[in-house]
């Protein structure tokens, strides 16, 4: 996996060090470990042999293979191509200069066209536009449904095949229907098909047709392999496309395919999906990726997010409480809600750097969480204020009253004392940089 | 003050039950497995490698006419770091690729020298890898057949076709919709049922999933079903929540239906890369799988990732899906998977569209 491959680099390295200059043999060592790290995430054969051939040669240039640290080196040359290869800065979507601002998503079956659909409805509503969405999928059975079961949750209308109604007659209407209500953005589902049907095929270039789309994007599984980029070339020959969306990265796909297939046509990725929330749908930033799937965490996503849940006040009170060393069990439930509002905790503690890679494949338990808030429920204010006062019979009943055990308080009261300690102790070294402790995990 | 706000509506906390059938707590049945009694597989012969040859010609196209390249070629590095590239590109992943090609070496220093030795050699080392033919086991009826997998892979289609076959073989089948999360994943496996002509066991939108398999056992006993289908929602394998649901699913199955045979199938997007190996390895962590079903084989991709599975876990793969008629799945035969694989391009006429 990608985020092993520091780990792995660092490895041989260690091995050459104190070898003086490396040679022509040491570098095609480290090479062929970033290579495996790239198909093990599904980077094409083709894209990584030339990628491989691009960090040879930007290597050679600079002549790390001499320097104190190569392994470092060459990890920052390895970032540094990967966010090239997939596009220097982030790019949304335009508004057509004339509205309705078209867009139609096209994919191999169970992609997540459909839910993708949706959050991207939402996604344009919240920035203030006024999407219409357009149930194209006549083929897959309940999928006019889905859309507009999901079009309704977004609070986003839905215009759905009527009497014999094919695609393209629909989404025909539908964009009549979005220039009269009037819409500014119309989002168009279609059915899943394989690049290779060519009946299929011909109906979606029809359909581009009847609406030219200003954004035809793509819709790719981050799990996909090695035929993705056959696959996008398929799709592109026929309906030209315009980007990317790729789906399904909250599980622990590394979407190598979805470089492969940036590599190959050239074409952005523009949001990604992480997760079954409606809401989760992010702007794509290459970059960040990079960082992500280098195992060297996204902290810029992980501000954003917290900014969202955070309020400025919020975070100076808690400073000052934190500083003098004030932090009561009442601070930290705030701060769990918290944490926990910034999305599915796994995925929060993937973007810290150094974190990522260890929790990744983790079972991160969030019903743990859930007790710890339980517990912290379970007690008087004034419990909460001076834990010090929980004697045993106080410890029964929170138990009692939490449904766990008298272990898990006594467990965490212990591990808030420690904390609270710990805290003091860095008051009292100032602020000096240095690893914040972790508490209450729970073994 | 600090109410409980439990955020029900957020999907990504537990999607907990929210009442327990009666029992569900008193554990596994111990003994569930039951023992093995003959049963014809599901048919083979007659069209059968010609329909699943179709479906792979295309993989053929790809991977055939490069390894038909390959053989014709003397066996230097050369020759090894094409076929290595080759294999990548179907999915096999480094780990196999590596393995595959070390055997294939060792055959070709005890004295291999023909193109189609070689092919012979390379196909019998696949097959070694993916096993013996695994059909399902589903007697002494009624047997369960939980199907997984994560979202998109193609449950529900998968269900509809499997339902089509066992009721063309003259069973009793009963459909579960323990998909209650997705919008509208009931409504099709409704559709999916009527196509079928079978009948779907159902609760409301949101409701525990574990109730609607312990109402669909009933149902199952009731009715005298012969195989009850049990279609579950997507969940990414990284969900501990979801996977444990499923552990309770699976509780519920082996509980209500005590000897019965459960096929725990774990169905796999043909398309899917090193990522099926997660995959497989943490629904197999959740719950014992019995074996891996490859659905939409009938693209371009060559689903190397089932080797790659196989050669990891051990995992066999039991069914293929090669399309979206009703008809289209077949049970697996690892020998003509593995030779189709590497048939030269020219050996059967592509599919006409």
């Amino acid at each position: 996996m990608f985020e092993q491959l520091q780990t792995r680099l660092g490895t041989v390295f260690t091995r050459l060090r104190g070898r003086g200059t490396l040679s022509a043999e040491d570098v095609d060592v480290a090479l062929r470990e970033i290579r495996l790290a790239l198909l093990e995430a599904d980077v094409n054969v083709k894209v990584a042999r030339d990628f491989i051939a691009r960090v040879r040669e930007a290597a050679v240039g600079q002549e790390i293979w001499k320097s104190l640290n190569p392994g470092h080196q060459v990890v920052q040359i390895v970032h540094s191509e990967l966010t090239r290869l997939l596009g220097e800065a982030h790019r949304g979507l335009v508004a057509a200069p004339k509205p309705p601002t078209v867009i139609l998503l096209v994919g191999l079956h169970g992609t997540g066209k459909t839910t993708t659909a949706g959050k991207l409805a939402l996604h344009l509503k919240k920035q203030g536009r006024h999407p219409l969405l357009a149930a194209a999928d006549l083929s897959r059975p309940a999928a006019v449904r889905q859309l507009e079961i999901v079009g309704q949750r977004a609070g986003v209308p839905v215009v759905s095949p009527e009497g014999g109604e094919d695609a393209v007659a629909l989404a025909r209407r539908a964009l009549a229907r979005c220039r009269e209500l009037p819409g500014d953005t119309l989002v168009v589902d279609s059915a899943g098909r394989l690049h290779i049907d060519e009946e299929l095929v011909a109906e979606l270039a029809r359909v581009r047709e009847a609406i030219s789309p200003h954004y035809t994007l793509l819709v790719l599984d981050a799990m996909a392999g090695q035929d993705a980029v056959r696959m996008a070339e398929g799709f592109h020959r026929a309906v030209p496309l315009d980007g990317l969306i790729l789906t399904k990265l909250d599980g622990d796909a590394r979407g190598g395919a979805a470089l492969s297939i940036v590599a190959t046509l050239g074409r952005p990725i523009l949001f990604i999906g992480t997760g079954e929330r409606l809401e989760a749908l992010e702007p794509f930033h290459p970059d960040r990726i990079a960082s992500r799937i280098l195992g060297m965490g996204d902290v810029l996503t992980l501000i954003e997010r917290a900014q969202e849940q955070v309020t400025a006040e919020q975070a100076k009170e808690l400073e000052r409480k934190l500083r003098r060393a004030e932090f009561t069990l009442e601070d930290f439930t705030q701060q769990l809600r918290q944490v926990r509002a910034m999305g599915p905790l796994d995925q929060v503690l993937a973007m810290i750097p150094g974190v990522g890679s260890r929790v990744r494949g983790m079972d991160v338990d969030e019903r743990q969480l859930g007790r710890i808030e339980a517990m912290i429920n379970s007690m008087t204010p004034q419990e909460r204020r001076h834990p010090e006062i929980i004697d045993g019979s106080r410890r029964r009943r929170i138990a009692r009253g939490s449904g766990t055990s008298v272990q898990d308080v006594n467990r965490l009261l212990r591990q808030f004392q420690e904390a609270r300690r710990m805290l003091r102790h860095i008051e009292t070294l100032g602020r000096r940089k240095g690893k914040f402790p972790m508490p209450f995990q729970q073994p | 003050m600090d109410p409980m706000s439990p955020e029900s509506r957020d999907p990504e906390t537990p999607r907990g039950p929210r009442r327990p059938p009666p029992g569900a707590e008193r554990g596994p049945a111990p003994g569930a497995q039951a023992p093995e009694a003959p049963r014809p597989g599901p048919e083979r012969g007659g069209g059968w490698l010609g329909r699943f040859r179709e479906g792979l010609a295309r993989t053929r196209q790809a991977l055939g006419t490069r390894l038909d390249e390959l053989f014709g070629r003397p066996l230097d590095e050369t020759f090894y770091e094409d076929l290595e590239e080759t294999l990548l590109a179907a999915d096999l992943g480094a780990g196999t690729t590596e393995a595959v090609i070390a055997r294939l070496r060792e055959r070709a220093r005890a004295g291999i020298r023909t193109p189609d030795a070689l092919r012979r050699a390379l196909a019998e080392i696949l097959v070694a890898i993916l096993g013996e033919p695994a059909p399902l086991h589903l007697s002494p009826a009624p047997a369960v057949i939980v199907v997984l997998g994560v979202n998109g892979s193609g449950k529900t289609t998968t269900i509809g076709k499997l339902a089509h076959r066992f009721r063309r073989e003259g069973r009793k089948v009963l459909l579960a919709a323990a998909d209650t999360f997705r919008a509208a994943a009931i409504e099709q496996l409704e559709i999916w049922g009527q196509r079928a002509g079978v009948e779907v066991v159902r609760h409301a939108e949101g409701s525990d999933p574990a109730a609607v398999v312990y109402d669909a056992i009933q149902a199952m006993h009731a009715r005298h079903v012969d195989v009850l289908i049990v279609d579950t929602a997507g969940r990414l394998h990284t969900k501990a929540n979801l996977m444990e649901e499923l552990r309770k699913l699976d509780r519920v199955v082996r509980r209500e239906a005590p000897g019965a045979p459960v096929e725990s199938l774990l169905v796999l997007d043909a398309t899917t890369g090193q990522n099926g190996i997660a995959q497989a390895r943490r629904f197999q962590a959740a719950l014992p799988l019995s074996g891996i079903v490859l659905a939409k084989l009938d693209g371009t991709a060559r689903g190397g990732i089932a080797v790659a599975i196989a050669d990891a876990l051990r995992l066999p793969v039991k069914l293929v899906g090669l399309g979206e008629h009703i008809d289209d799945l077949q049970p697996f035969d690892p020998r003509a998977f593995a030779e189709a694989l590497l048939t030269p391009a020219g050996a059967t006429s592509p599919r006409a569209s």
